[in-house]
């Protein structure tokens, strides 16, 4: 195969520990009760339209888009509203929610539940965003940015590529692979949606060289479909990031600040391709997701199908309960995802995985001075410095950190990671991002 | 030999003459002028260069109150919270002006949520850093307006005036602070304000900052508001008010009569420095004493500190 494309600076490679990459998609039943959080997008969260008593049905619109970047939120289950409440969620904080009853399983009419492949399409770019904004879906990656606004290419810019993020650079995570092997023609019809969309005659689905199945099933599959190709990876955290992406499969490199659009490419992740093709040819709303419940010491990892709402004590108790040292719960994975404060916390639609870690290998190990080796400087896949950025976010030196780019970090971890003296880098530079943050807002306001 | 030493001393004396004479016309030409005044003024400031007035500095002040003092007459929102009435009453002296005395003010903590009060349910492992934990989650015991203890005000004080009480898990100020507002600055959920020292240090607050409902409130934090709004009925000088299931009694308007305290079901509202009360029917007193279980540590621990300093 020669030489594998990956991106060019920095990137670490963590055990990948996919321990769940050979078990089957696995349909979980309805939950009596569901919790259904109103802000499950980045952006601003969405506007309740129901409220306590009312019935709902699976797929009904209970959630409003309430500005430009901001998500629809769907009824995943019918019955009744139980109340809209302050519930905490995988944010970590008490945000609105509705609680839903589940009282049978009633879909609303015009939902095609079949399974049946619809491949032809006859639809303009217009009215395929229109679908996609009207089921709510968002970047199911796990950073939930609202799909129709990706689409939606700004005047003056050109689409050239559609790259489909088959990545999952993320260790333990196998809810893209698995939906690679079991839903690959729905995700190339899916690509061939987008691609009308976006107005482009090149999708390039990309995914690391450990999911050889899923890389030959698609190369297969992709061969009745035009302009679709698939480009194998060299496996380096974290390829799944955008612009990392975007450097492996194209060689371009998207400028500091700047979105991908710059550079002609669309970044859409597997699950919301599926979504998508849910969405137009079933008009079937984002409801239900691929999440893996994985661990070393968790009995049986397992890759759900659930509704969205389903608390995560359910899924635990479907891979046969939560081992009795588990110190963390993250959702996500090991390496951006955040702890959850309880069990009852909702899957949400950028769940991607319920990651249950053992208490020896869960707690941080005590910080020591920084030596300046700079290994952090090495992994860095966007060319910071993160000692540097982390000492001026500590030291609160705000405009010295803007100057050197704290705001093009990624977040991916990787200089945590790999910190031999065990320095925080990646909280001090979260903070110092958002202070930075808030510092251009207010000078912009201005 | 010796013309050489007279030769070289003439010519070197001559040339200092010249740009001696030459430097007095151009700084006389150039002088800036000065108001001797806010050299005076600072010299009576604290020097702590702290920036509690809101200057960059000592020096920056007694520039403002000069100009001020002179384009105005007088020196209303120019405050010097280190030096308090004493220096600025300094400060109008030199100035030629009458300084109408300020209330002392004192930062004061409004969070009760101890460990024993708010008990731990998850654990923080991240940065020591209340402005990060802020932006993660609402907090180890679970209420997202409490105290996250983790210092950011302790760092925030040049005054070596507040410090964590291990204990509580909870910052307590000590009679050291001067009032400068870094501590409020630093506190990224508002928790600490400045409010009036009272009479004999005597102060009656609102141990708490949480905008939730009643119910989500006292779950997390058995000493929360919760908005019940028998503070607010029993007041009779309308000091107290209710926004959003929090209580917040104006300290300008309250005249320390103690009523407010007696009627909160959650002990939230605090009284510092009084002498204890006469003891009530016995009933009463056992309900309060179950209720209170670490409100006199913490009256303790604060009226010890006072007593010790003014000593």
């Amino acid at each position: 195969m020669g030489i594998l494309k990956t991106f060019a600076l920095g990137g670490v490679h963590p055990a990948e520990q996919k321990l769940s990459a050979n078990i089957p998609i696995e349909e979980l039943p309805v939950p009596k009760q569901v919790t259904v959080p109103f802000g499950q997008n980045l952006g601003a969260p969405s506007k309740p339209l129901v409220k306590r008593g009312d019935t709902v049905k699976t797929g009904q619109l209970i959630g409003e888009a309430s500005s430009f970047i901001s998500a629809n939120v769907h009824s995943p289950v019918s019955g009744t509203v139980l109340k809209i409440d302050n519930v905490v969620d995988s944010s970590g904080f008490r945000r609105p929610a509705a609680i839903i009853n589940v009282e049978g399983d009633e879909w609303m009419e015009e939902i095609d539940r079949s399974e049946e492949l619809i491949t032809g399409f006859d639809l303009t770019a217009q009215e395929i965003i229109d679908k996609v904004k009207k089921a709510g879906i968002v970047g199911m990656g796990g950073a939930t940015f609202p799909t129709h606004v990706k689409l939606m290419v700004p005047p003056g810019k050109k689409a050239e590529y559609l790259l489909i993020n088959g990545v999952e650079c993320e260790p333990y995570l196998t809810s893209d692979h698995r939906l690679m092997l079991e839903k690959g023609d729905e995700i190339l019809v899916g690509t061939k949606i987008l691609m009308k969309a976006l107005g482009v005659s090149k999708a390039i689905i990309g995914i690391e060289n450990n999911k050889p199945d899923a890389i030959n099933h698609l190369t297969e599959l992709s061969k009745k479909h035009d302009g679709i190709s698939v480009q194998p990876l060299k496996v380096k955290y974290p390829q799944g990031g955008e612009k990392q992406l975007i450097k492996a499969v194209t060689g371009r490199e998207v400028p500091s600040g700047k979105l991908p659009i710059e550079v002609g490419c669309v970044v859409q992740n597997v699950g919301t391709v599926f979504a998508v093709y849910e969405a137009v040819l079933k008009n079937k709303p984002l409801i239900e997701r691929i999440v893996t419940v994985t661990g070393k010491a968790v009995k049986k990892p397992s890759n759900f199908k659930v509704r969205v709402g389903t608390p995560v004590k359910e899924l635990i108790d479907a891979a046969e309960g939560l081992p009795e040292n588990t110190g963390k719960i993250i959702s996500g994975g090991p390496m951006m995802g955040k702890a959850l404060l309880n069990t009852d916390i909702p899957v949400v639609k950028g769940s991607s995985g319920i990651l249950l870690m053992k208490k020896e290998e869960s707690s941080r190990k005590p910080e020591s001075p920084c030596i300046r080796c700079s290994k952090c400087t090495y992994v860095c896949p966007m060319g910071l410095e993160p000692y540097l950025l982390s000492r001026y976010a500590r030291t609160k030196r705000f405009e010295e950190a803007e100057k050197e780019k704290i705001m093009d970090c990624i977040e991916c971890g990787s200089c945590q990671y790999t910190c031999p003296a065990n320095i925080p880098l990646l909280d001090y530079l979260r903070l110092g991002k958002a202070k930075v943050g808030a510092l251009i807002r207010a000078r912009n306001a201005k | 030999m010796n013309n050489i030493i007279i030769i070289s001393t003439i010519a070197l004396g001559a040339l200092g003459l010249i740009s001696a004479v030459i430097l007095y016309f151009v700084a006389n030409k150039f002088k800036v002028y000065e108001d001797p005044k806010i050299d005076e003024v600072e010299e009576a400031l604290p020097s702590a260069n702290c920036g509690g007035c809101g200057f960059p500095g000592c020096r920056a002040f007694a520039e403002a109150t000069a100009k001020k003092a002179k384009e105005e007459h007088n020196l209303e929102g120019l405050f010097c919270p280190v030096g308090g009435n004493e220096v600025m009453q300094k400060v109008g002296n030199i100035l030629g002006l009458e300084i109408e005395a300020k209330d002392p003010m004192i930062a004061v903590v409004r969070c009760n949520g101890s460990h024993a009060n708010s008990p731990q349910k998850v654990k923080y492992e991240g940065a020591t850093s209340c402005a990060f934990a802020h932006a993660l989650y609402s907090g180890e015991g679970g209420c997202m307006y409490g105290c996250l203890g983790l210092g950011d005000c302790v760092d925030a004080c040049e005054f070596d005036a507040i410090h964590m009480n291990p204990e509580t898990g909870l910052p307590v100020v000590d009679d050291n602070c001067t009032a400068c507002g870094a501590c409020v600055e630093a506190c990224p959920r508002d928790i600490i304000e400045l409010r009036k020292r009272g009479p004999k240090e005597r102060r009656i607050f609102v141990s708490c900052v949480n905008k939730e409902k009643g119910a989500p409130a006292k779950k997390n934090c058995a000493v929360a508001c919760i908005g019940c709004g028998k503070c607010e009925k029993v007041c009779k000088f309308d000091a107290i008010t209710i926004t959003s299931f929090l209580a917040y009694i104006d300290f300008e308007k309250c005249t320390l009569c103690r009523k407010c305290v007696e009627v909160c079901p959650t002990t939230a509202i605090w009284e510092v420095n009084f002498k204890p009360r006469k003891p009530k029917p016995a009933a009463e007193q056992t309900k309060k004493v179950v209720s209170t279980e670490t409100k006199p540590v913490e009256l303790k621990v604060n009226t010890g500190t006072t007593k010790e300093n003014k000593v």
